[in-house]
C-alpha cells in the first residue's frame, strides 16, 4: 500500500472495502475450510468453542454402544434449560405474593411462554435421566479406573449439582408442590437435630438448625427462602455446574479420551470405506508437547493409531445428539404441559404431598427416618460411589460393558437380589409395621439407626462384600453394590410413585384411595 | 561460598536444614495470602446468616366456639394449632409435624400426617411413623372469653389452662 501513488488512495480504500467481508471471515476463523487432514485438525484447535475436543478421536469412542451418547445428551439438555431459563427470567418474579401469578402469566399470556416453560421442565427431567444413565454407563464400562478416578468424583459433583438445580427449580412457582417441597427440604437439612436432640446436645451443637437458617434466611418459609432458592437456581448452581463441566471435559482429554480395551483397534476390524482417513501408522515419528514434558500422560509413547479426525466424525455425532435432545424436549413440550398446582397454602399440605419422581425414592426413605433417609443414607451412598475407583485397582475389563470378574452374571444376580431384598423389606414394613408400632416407647436413636432404609443399605453392603470374597475381586463387589443400589432406587421410586396414597399409606392403586 | 556458610560450619547434623532467605520470604508471602483469603472467605460466609431473623408474631387471640365437645379439635383459620377443651380446661397442640414440618390433620383418634405417614395420639405422642418427637403442647392463657395461644412457647404435655 505504501508503494501506491498518492492519487490511488481512494481506489485502494474502495478495493479494501470490497474485500472487507472476505477479510472479516478470514480473520474470524483462524484456518481455512476443513478439507485436508491438517485443516480438519486446526478447525478444532483453532476455535475457542471447539478446542476442548481432541483433533483426532479413536474409532472405539465413536461407536454408539461405547457411550450411547449419554454425556452429550446431558450437556445438550443443560444447554436447552440454560436458554429457556434465561427466557423465563424475563417474566418470572421471585416474590411470594406475585411468583405464582407470574408463572400463570408465562403460561397463559406470554407468547410462546407456555411452550418455553414446558421445554425447560422436560429438558430438566431429561438432564436428570441422562446424568444418571451416563453415570451407570461409566460405571458398567469400568471407565472410572486409573487415570480417570478424579473425573468420576467430578461427575458425582455434577450429579449432586444437577439434582440441586432441579430441586431449587420446582420451588420457584410457589404452588402447593413448591411450598411443601421447600418446607420438607429445609426440615431435612435440619434433621441432624433428630440425633442431637436424642443425645440432648442441641443446645450447644446444632448443625441442623444452622442448615435450616442458611437455607431459609428466616425461621419460616417465606420471602427470604424464595429469594435464596431463586439465587441458587439462576446463579450459584449454574456457575458451579459450568465450572465443574469445564474440569470434567478437560479431564476427559487429559486422561486419554474415553476408556477402551487394549485391543480395541483389532476388535473394530477395518474401517468403513466412507470414513475420513484413519491413522494407521506414523510415517515419521512426531512428538507433541505431552511427549517432552515430564510426568505421565496417557498419550506418551502412543501414536494416533486407529483414530479418525474429530471433524467431521465426532462433531457430527455430537450435533446429531444435540438435535435429538432438542427434538425430544420439543415433542414432550408439545404433548405435555408442565404442571402448576394450586397456589401455596401454608395451612394445608396436599395429601399425599409428592415430590417429582426422582426424589420419590428419597421421600420413601425419609418416611422411615428424616435424618437417615435425607442425609445419612445419601451420604453413605455418595461416599461409597466416590471410593469405588480408589478401591477397584484391577485392570481386566476396562472399557467393556460389564467388564470384570463375573461380569454380566454378577450384574444379573445383583439386580435380582437388589430388587427382591428391597421388595421384601418394604413388604415386611408395610405388612407388619416397624419398631414404633411394636414398642411405642422405643428410643429415637434406635429407630434412626435401625429402619428399613438402613437395613436395606446394610444388606446390600453385606452382599457386595460376599461378592468380593466369592470372586476374589473388588470389581465384582463394586458391580454388585452399584447394581443393588440402582435396583433399590428403582423399587423405592416405584413404590413412592405408584403405591403411596393419602397419609403415605400403601395402596395397590390410586383407585383405592379414600375420597376426601 | 565459604563466607556464606561459615556460620554453618558448627551446625550439628541434628539441626534443621537452613531455609534460604528467598524461600522463606516466598513461603511467608504464600501463607499470608492464604490466611488473608481464608479470613475474607470466612467473612463472606458470615453474610448469609442474618443477625435478626424475620418472624411473624407467635401469639394470637382466639374465641372458642360455645360447644366444643372433649376430644374434638378446634383449628383457628390459618393457624397450625389444634385447641381442645375438656374437664381440666383448655389446651393447644401444635399441628406442625415433628418429622419434616407438614401440617398434621386432626382425626377422632389423634393426628395424621399427610406427607410421610406419621400418626399421633390425641395427646400428641407418636403412635407410628418416622416422627422423632411428640407434637408440641403450646402455652395457653385464658383472658375473659378469649384465649391467647403462644406458638413460640412449648409447655409440658398435659398442661391445661382453666377457663
Amino acid at each position: 500500500m505504501s508503494g501506491s501513488a498518492p492519487a490511488g488512495g481512494l481506489q485502494q480504500l474502495l478495493a479494501n472495502l470490497r474485500v472487507a467481508p472476505r477479510r472479516l471471515r478470514e480473520t474470524m476463523f483462524r484456518s481455512g475450510p476443513p478439507v485436508s487432514d491438517r485443516a480438519r485438525a486446526s478447525f478444532i484447535f483453532g476455535n475457542v468453542f471447539l478446542h476442548l475436543h481432541p483433533a483426532r478421536v479413536h474409532r472405539w469412542s465413536l461407536r454408539w454402544s461405547t457411550t450411547w451418547g449419554l454425556g452429550i445428551v446431558a450437556l445438550s439438555a443443560f444447554l436447552v434449560t440454560l436458554i429457556t431459563g434465561v427466557l423465563l427470567m424475563f417474566y418470572y418474579k421471585p416474590y411470594p405474593d406475585v411468583a405464582y401469578e407470574s408463572i400463570k402469566n408465562i403460561h397463559f399470556v406470554v407468547p410462546t411462554g407456555r411452550f418455553m416453560r414446558n421445554i425447560h421442565r422436560w429438558a430438566a427431567h431429561l438432564m436428570v435421566v441422562a446424568v444418571l444413565a451416563h453415570m451407570a454407563r461409566v460405571f458398567y464400562t469400568a471407565a472410572y479406573r486409573r487415570p480417570r478416578e478424579f473425573n468420576w468424583l467430578v461427575g458425582m459433583a455434577l450429579l449432586v449439582t444437577t439434582l440441586g438445580l432441579s430441586f431449587s427449580g420446582y420451588l420457584l412457582p410457589w404452588d402447593q408442590l413448591a411450598y411443601w417441597a421447600i418446607t420438607i427440604g429445609a426440615n431435612i437439612a435440619q434433621s441432624p437435630r433428630e440425633v442431637t436432640d436424642a443425645l440432648g446436645i442441641t443446645a450447644f451443637f446444632d448443625p441442623g438448625g444452622l442448615n435450616k437458617v442458611l437455607l431459609l434466611g428466616a425461621e419460616e418459609v417465606g420471602q427470604e427462602a424464595l429469594i435464596r432458592f431463586y439465587l441458587f437456581h439462576v446463579m450459584l448452581l449454574p456457575l458451579v455446574l459450568v465450572a465443574l463441566l469445564a474440569v470434567h471435559f478437560w479431564r476427559i482429554r487429559k486422561d486419554g479420551g474415553l476408556a477402551r480395551p487394549d485391543d480395541a483397534t483389532q476388535r473394530l476390524g477395518p474401517p468403513h470405506p466412507a470414513t475420513y482417513p484413519v491413522f494407521t501408522e506414523a510415517p515419521q515419528k512426531t512428538y507433541h508437547l505431552a511427549a517432552i514434558v515430564r510426568g505421565r500422560t496417557p498419550a506418551v509413547g502412543n501414536g494416533p493409531e486407529g483414530t479418525v479426525p474429530a471433524m467431521p466424525h465426532l462433531l457430527y455425532a455430537e450435533l446429531a445428539l444435540f438435535m435429538l435432545t432438542v427434538g425430544i424436549c420439543l415433542a414432550l413440550a408439545v404433548l405435555f404441559d408442565a404442571p402448576l398446582k394450586e397456589v401455596a397454602n401454608p395451612a394445608v399440605p396436599e395429601n399425599p404431598a409428592k415430590a417429582p419422581w426422582y426424589f420419590l425414592g428419597l421421600q420413601e426413605l425419609v418416611s422411615f427416618s428424616a435424618f437417615m433417609g435425607g442425609i445419612g443414607i445419601p451420604t453413605i451412598v455418595l461416599v461409597g460411589l466416590g471410593l469405588i475407583p480408589y478401591l477397584d485397582r484391577e485392570e481386566t475389563g476396562s472399557g467393556e460393558w460389564f467388564g470384570g470378574p463375573g461380569g454380566g452374571r454378577v450384574v444379573a444376580g445383583a439386580a435380582l437380589f437388589g430388587l427382591l431384598s428391597a421388595v421384601a423389606i418394604e413388604a415386611f414394613a408395610i405388612r407388619f409395621g416397624w419398631v414404633r408400632q411394636w414398642w411405642p416407647a422405643a428410643p429415637q436413636l434406635l429407630i434412626t439407626a435401625f429402619n428399613p432404609g438402613t437395613v436395606l443399605t446394610a444388606v446390600y453392603a453385606a452382599y457386595s462384600l460376599w461378592l468380593v470374597r466369592r470372586y476374589a475381586s473388588t470389581r465384582a463387589g463394586a458391580l454388585g453394590l452399584f447394581t443393588c443400589f440402582l435396583a433399590g432406587f428403582l423399587v423405592l421410586t416405584v413404590i413412592g410413585t405408584y403405591f403411596r396414597g393419602p397419609n403415605w399409606e400403601f395402596y395397590w392403586s390410586p383407585a383405592q384411595w379414600p375420597g376426601h | 561460598m565459604s563466607t556464606i556458610d561459615s556460620p554453618l560450619r558448627h551446625r550439628s547434623r541434628l539441626d534443621p536444614e537452613p531455609v534460604p532467605r528467598r524461600d522463606f520470604l516466598g513461603l511467608a508471602a504464600l501463607w499470608s495470602a492464604a490466611t488473608a483469603l481464608g479470613f475474607a472467605a470466612l467473612g463472606a460466609l458470615r453474610l448469609p446468616k442474618a443477625a435478626v431473623l424475620p418472624s411473624p408474631s407467635k401469639k394470637f387471640r382466639v374465641q372458642l366456639p360455645e360447644s366444643l365437645p372433649p376430644g374434638q379439635a378446634f383449628v383457628p383459620r390459618g393457624r397450625a394449632v389444634a385447641i381442645f377443651r375438656d374437664g381440666g380446661g383448655v389446651f393447644a397442640v401444635s399441628t406442625v409435624c415433628t418429622h419434616l414440618g407438614c401440617i398434621v390433620k386432626p382425626t377422632p383418634h389423634g393426628f395424621d400426617c399427610p406427607c410421610h405417614g406419621s400418626k399421633f395420639a390425641l395427646d400428641g405422642s407418636v403412635v407410628r411413623g418416622p416422627a422423632p418427637a411428640p407434637l408440641r403442647w403450646l402455652a395457653v392463657t385464658a383472658s375473659g372469653g378469649e384465649i391467647v395461644v403462644d406458638e413460640g412457647t412449648t409447655v409440658p404435655a398435659g398442661t391445661r389452662a382453666a377457663v
